[in-house]
């Protein structure tokens, strides 16, 4: 029997996309379906090119499938709006939801954080924050392990070519969200995020910022190997995770500058910032896979 | 020239991008007394918030002194006549910030995104309409495309319900000849009930040229601010925009004594450094560099031994646009590691 995990992406975009190629060379999940609602979409083409089974009638159209086709994991990469109808249908069903819209009506998700937490709580929903969140929470984190950290700020920079017109619209959802996650995940006790999208030519790599002011004198050694063993942990899932200056202390302020390139899947490589979400999306899904595979946790039973 | 005749709305940046160079540590009571005197001398217009718009208050930009609450809590109810606006940027400050403005009475929200990026403004645009704001897109760095470009993102902050369309010069960059092609192709096809406005600053000592050149072809409104107070060399210094429109005949509706006091008696005591075209402001203009870089620019020279206007010159040519202060800290440091400094 295959220890891989069945999965039906939902959204046939970039992120859904980028998401389908990599879970191809994934050893835990199987792509199985992707989802649109447009037949004449160029996502669902690719889809079908890839040799995925494709539904134009949104996630209603694949529910009859999900038993049949052992359908065990989603992944959302539409909108926030739509998430949570999609994520209750699918639940209902027994799929994990990971969720790749701004909407987190499940616990915030950064893998080299709270992943394992997750996965043996089975939660049924979990949500990845957003790219900005991936790319600087877990930054965030090694800093507030070593000592309290009262205010963490992170700049997101990404190139305008790398951000879809979901992003676009609703713009607030970023900031709210990542701040809450810099909060919530990486334990700074108020959060702030700001996104900055450049269309320079050639287009950048994704640049990201964290500030952290820590309660006290920053324990400067401590705090410098705790950076880069989390660096490390990152670049187990995003290779082209960096840091490119820092950590730097001023006072009480600690800053690292990140640069996050992607493997260049379906976006060219500047666009780390799609890759860090859909390396991180999967990663999730894969240690539930591992999860179930150990016996550790047990998939909801199925008739 | 001829601008016999034609009216013009300033609006003042002394008390939002003056806050750029006051490092955003104006304090309340400067702020109510350099608007109380504008609205005195007639400042029709004057916005309040801290220099990167609300929500600004970050360690990349800044800790002001007060929030943007204290501030314009504290200056509207004193204004007679002229009204209060705030900046925003939508990926710093979001709708709730808006609303909040709109309750303390701001009566203009500028809505402000890099020039080729309009469309991440839809969604504050949008609301500031439904709740009968005067509502200003403002295209930023609007010097790094052509006109043809600045004019389709206009269309789209237009078509999500601005009623006022600014092109914004913001690191000082901009010739006359630029202004008039840019102004006057969006005042010819934008629709008439759309106001056009320019933002200078005067980096290339062109604050007032362009500002002329701006009205000329067609701009409405005017920034600049008292005594120049601002990012970089400063906006337009609007004490001496008055004069020359005045000897013009172009109408403000400013006294011109009065506000030419408020410049000298109020904004130049509360300078901390001169605000003039010294090497690293003119560097801003020359290199095309957005203008409140100049200071974070300076303090890392400072730090880490590379100079300011080499690092400047560098944001220039990777295409930095607003808000990126953190590249600066960033790059010093890996310009003083390639030379050995660190």
């Amino acid at each position: 029997m295959s220890k891989k995990l069945n999965a039906v992406i939902i959204g046939p975009g970039n992120i859904g996309t980028d998401l389908l190629m990599k879970m191809k060379r994934s050893e835990w999940i199987e792509p199985v379906w992707m989802v649109g609602i447009d037949p004449e979409s160029e996502g669902l083409k690719r889809a079908r090119e890839m040799g995925i089974k494709t539904c134009a009638e949104g996630v209603d159209g694949i529910l009859k499938h999900v038993v049949e086709d052992d359908i065990r994991i989603a992944f959302d990469a539409t909108s926030a709006y739509v998430h949570a109808e999609n994520s209750r249908k699918l639940n209902e069903l027994g799929v994990i939801m990971v969720d790749l819209t701004p909407a987190a009506i499940g616990p915030y998700c950064v893998p080299p954080v709270n992943l394992a937490a997750h996965a043996q709580n089975l939660e049924m929903n979990v949500n990845m924050v957003t790219c900005g969140g991936q790319a600087t929470i877990p930054m965030v984190a090694a800093v507030s392990r070593v000592q309290p950290v009262s205010y963490g700020e992170i700049i997101a920079t990404v190139s305008s070519r790398s951000v879809g017109p979901g992003t676009r619209q609703n713009i607030d959802e970023f900031t709210r969200t990542t701040a809450g996650a810099v909060e919530k995940v990486g334990g700074a006790k108020k959060g702030k995020a700001i996104i900055i999208i450049n269309p320079a030519e050639p287009p950048l790599i994704m640049r990201d910022t964290v500030h952290c002011l820590t309660e006290g004198e920053p324990n400067q050694d401590a705090i410098t190997e705790s950076v880069h063993q989390m660096v490390a942990e990152v670049q187990k899932y995003v290779p082209g995770y960096r840091l490119v200056n820092g950590p730097v202390f001023d006072g009480n302020r600690v800053s690292m500058f990140m640069e996050v390139e992607g493997l260049g899947d379906f976006l060219p490589k500047y666009a780390g910032n799609l890759d860090i979400m859909t390396a991180a999306g999967l990663r999730t899904a894969e240690m539930f896979a591992e999860e179930a595979a150990n016996g550790t946790i047990s998939l909801p039973e199925r008739g | 020239m001829n601008l016999q005749g034609k009216k013009v709305r300033l609006h003042d940046m002394s008390l939002r991008d003056g806050m750029h160079a006051k490092r955003h540590q104006i304090s309340v009571d400067e702020m109510v007394s350099v608007a109380t005197a504008m609205d005195e001398a007639g400042m029709p217009l004057i916005e309040v918030t801290h220099g990167d718009g609300l929500g600004g208050a970050s360690v990349n930009y800044g800790f002001p002194a007060h929030t943007d609450e204290e501030y314009l809590g504290a200056v509207i109810p004193k204004m007679k006549q002229a009204k209060v606006s705030a900046l925003l940027l939508p990926g710093i400050g979001t709708v709730d910030h808006l609303k909040m403005a709109k309750e303390l009475g701001v009566s203009t929200i500028r809505v402000a995104t890099h020039c080729t990026e309009a469309d991440v403004s839809q969604q504050h645009i949008t609301m500031a309409r439904e709740m009968n704001m005067d509502t200003v897109g403002f295209l930023m760095m609007a010097h790094m495309v052509p006109a043809a470009k600045i004019l389709e993102q206009a269309k789209l902050m237009v078509g999500y319900g601005a009623n006022c369309i600014y092109c914004t010069d913001s690191a000082g960059y901009m010739l006359p000849d630029e202004v008039t092609e840019k102004i006057g192709l969006l005042r010819n096809e934008l629709p008439e009930n759309v106001e056009i406005g320019f933002h200078g600053h005067h980096n290339m000592a062109m604050g007032v040229a362009n500002s002329l050149a701006a009205i000329e072809a067609g701009a409405a409104r005017i920034d600049g601010s008292v005594a120049g107070l601002g990012a970089g060399a400063g906006n337009t210094p609007l004490e001496v925009l008055c004069a020359v429109l005045d000897r013009m005949g172009c109408e403000t509706g400013i006294d011109l004594y009065k506000i030419m006091d408020v410049a000298e008696d109020l904004i130049v005591p509360m300078m901390d450094q001169p605000i003039r075209v010294d090497r690293d402001a003119l560097t801003l203009g020359y290199a095309g560099v957005y203008s409140s870089f100049l200071l974070f620019a300076q303090r890392a020279e400072k730090k880490y031994g590379i100079s300011a206007r080499d690092i400047l010159v560098e944001l220039g040519r990777r295409g930095t646009v607003g808000g990126q202060e953190d590249m600066i800290e960033d790059l010093a440091l890996t310009m003083a590691k390639q030379k050995g400094l660190i």
